[in-house]
């Protein structure tokens, strides 16, 4: 790519999150943690759970200005104490990406042989974890719509929510309940101005990969740097666009 | 009237009164709350999210436990170093009424208070055993870790159960800066918003650190509601203005909503976006510039809650209307039933509709800043 297009792209990209307030689950590792670096990196506030708070605590301090918040999306208890420290630490919040994920079957199993408590891990932490946080943050996200400043909730999907992959089934059927949520919500909340978007960021070299996939050959796989910065052009071209009908 | 004793925000069976600006009353379901709104009004609430206020500890100089009650911000208070007003209560919680609590510790500047992961310095006491101000120790994202792992939202002994951060949050909730919450808007969820919508009925908020509602001491009572800090966003201001240039009114959702309106437009110009701290109470001698209806709880005439309502309407209205919810079997507090009071008072003199339909200053009528 010739200089000045780089050039160009980077000062684009900056102007449009100068500011802008976002929160990342799963935000210590994988893509979460590229997310974070990159929009970090962008000028934007973060806020980014994750379950370890030594690795919080790591990525927090190689983050200046950046909130890292200890939680656990799968459970209940503690969505409404991660959406307090969210919009306590951001003053409100434009972008929440719902990026932790379970495989559930760890390693993967066939359906028949996926203990049924898997099953609930993986829709625990990829369907109403994602479910009851964006329920948690909607005022702010609203308000922040109402503001101009736009309203964007990311979910994270996979072609494993489109296709019928054998051992994939617990994560497959709540990454599948994901996207479906997602379309809906967006057709329900399109008239206050807050867009749900569904991302597949493919196959990367991240940490839950080597869990389902453990002898995969990581040169073969996506770096999830690549991802992050497809995801963030993605979160930039909504935020643009929900910014451009209120000033309208 | 009678307690509401079960943390439901919108129960199936919510009643509302309607106090018409002719003094007319009429009993209705609150879901039909949007029924008595016109096309071209506009209806703000408050969505200020609700700080877990509530933190059982330990005064450190004394060894003894105490209940402390995140009340209000102090002045001088930061976003990113907030200091705050708090009540203090000894041993107890909220099972014991206000009133029946006893005293904490003795209490002096730069006591220490372990409150959970939390540690709190008084700053200085304000002029009763019960009330100082105070902050923190740490970093602005471990004070919020330590506030959402240990803090409680501030409740009552009409609730048996204890309250969890869902039951407070209205549907609207945004920024936590609220020490109780601003409970009318409790009636609102998002389907009522798209009613709005499909009526052409306007819809936007204001954030209003609502303090807390009541210390069980009958003189800390009288110092209620603390001073408040509010923010009225740029687009809230503008659909005001639009609002009133197009003779809708506006309806406020909650007395929170009238204060920081009230107190952005106590001078000359309109409404003012931007930050202010509202101060005094408002009530009978208050003349509206800005709203035209309140919705709210129902409320007891001894309420400073009340008093506001005594700046809508006269008196005798009032007293027909707290008549008709006591006969209707009406529910009170946070968690009851509703009433939707229209302005019959005149507005102010000084806030004529014309008065709305330009930003210019050069073209505003001469107005003497009266304070409420």
């Amino acid at each position: 790519m010739p200089r000045r297009d780089v050039y160009d792209r980077v000062m684009d990209t900056f102007n449009r999150f100068d500011g802008v307030r976002v929160a990342i689950t799963g935000g210590t590792s994988g893509l979460g943690l590229a997310l974070v670096d990159e929009l970090h990196r962008l000028g934007a506030r973060v806020a980014f759970v994750a379950r370890t708070a030594e690795r919080v605590n790591h990525v927090a301090r190689e983050h200046p200005g950046a909130a890292g918040i200890v939680g656990d999306v799968s459970r209940k208890d503690d969505i409404y104490p991660i959406a307090l420290q969210v919009t306590g630490n951001l003053g409100g919040l434009d972008v929440l990406v719902n990026n932790a994920s379970s495989l559930g079957a760890v390693p993967l199993a066939p359906l028949a042989d996926t203990d049924c408590e898997a099953l609930e891990l993986a829709l625990a932490t990829n369907l109403f974890g994602p479910f009851r946080l964006t329920k948690a943050l909607l005022g702010a996200l609203a308000s922040s719509a109402r503001q101009g400043r736009g309203g964007v909730v990311v979910n994270i999907s996979s072609d494993a929510a489109v296709n019928a992959y054998p051992q994939w089934g617990a994560y497959g059927a709540s990454k599948a309940a994901l996207a479906h949520l997602t379309r809906i919500w967006n057709e329900e909340l399109a008239g206050e101005g807050i867009h749900l978007i569904s991302f597949d960021p493919g196959d990367m070299d991240t940490p839950l990969h080597a869990l389902a996939i453990p002898d995969a050959d990581p040169a073969a796989l996506k770096r999830p740097e690549t991802s992050a910065r497809e995801l963030v052009d993605v979160i930039a071209a909504a935020l643009a666009r929900e910014t451009a009908q209120v000033v309208t | 009237m009678i307690a509401a004793t079960s943390p439901v925000q919108r129960p199936r069976g919510a009643k509302l009164l309607v106090v018409r600006a002719d003094g007319e009353l009429v009993h209705a379901p609150r879901s039909s709350f949007v029924e008595f709104l016109n096309r071209g009004d506009l209806v703000i609430a408050n969505d200020a999210a609700t700080l877990p206020a509530s933190l059982h500890g330990v005064h450190l100089p004394s060894g003894g436990a105490i209940e402390v009650r995140l009340a209000g911000y102090a002045a001088g208070s930061r976003a990113d170093a907030p200091r705050f007003v708090a009540i203090v209560f000894g041993a107890g919680d909220f099972r014991t009424r206000t009133e029946d609590r006893p005293l904490p510790p003795a209490l002096a500047a730069d006591d220490r208070l372990a409150l959970g992961s939390l540690v709190a310095t008084v700053d200085t006491l304000l002029d009763h055993p019960r009330l100082v101000s105070l902050h923190f120790e740490g970093r602005s994202s471990e004070v919020w870790a330590g506030l959402a792992r240990h803090g409680r939202p501030i409740q009552y002994a009409h609730l048996a159960e204890p309250l969890a951060m869902w039951d407070v949050w209205t549907p609207m909730a945004s920024v936590p800066v609220a020490f109780e919450p601003p409970s009318a808007g409790f009636a609102l969820d998002w389907a009522a918003l798209r009613a709005l919508r499909d009526r052409w009925i306007a819809f936007a908020t204001l954030t209003h650190a609502a303090s807390i509602s009541s210390t069980g001491d009958p003189e800390l009572d009288r110092r209620l509601p603390f001073d408040e800090p509010y923010e009225i966003p740029r687009a809230t201001a503008a659909a005001i203005r639009r609002a009133k240039a197009r003779g809708g009114r506006v309806v406020a959702v909650g007395t929170t909503v009238v204060r920081a309106l009230e107190h952005a437009a106590r001078r000359r110009g309109g409404i003012r976006a931007g930050r202010g701290v509202a101060t005094g109470r408002l009530g009978p001698s208050t003349c509206l510039r800005v709203v035209d209806a309140i919705l709210s709880g129902t409320h007891e005439p001894d309420s400073s809650h009340y008093q506001l309502l005594r700046a809508f309407a006269d008196d005798d209205t009032l007293a027909r209307a707290s008549a008709a919810l006591e006969a209707g079997g009406y529910l009170t507090h946070e968690f009851g039933d509703s009433m939707l009071v229209e302005r019959t008072r005149p507005a102010c003199a000084d806030a004529p509709a014309c008065y709305w339909l330009s930003n210019s200053p050069t073209t505003l009528p001469s107005v003497s800043a009266t304070r409420a």
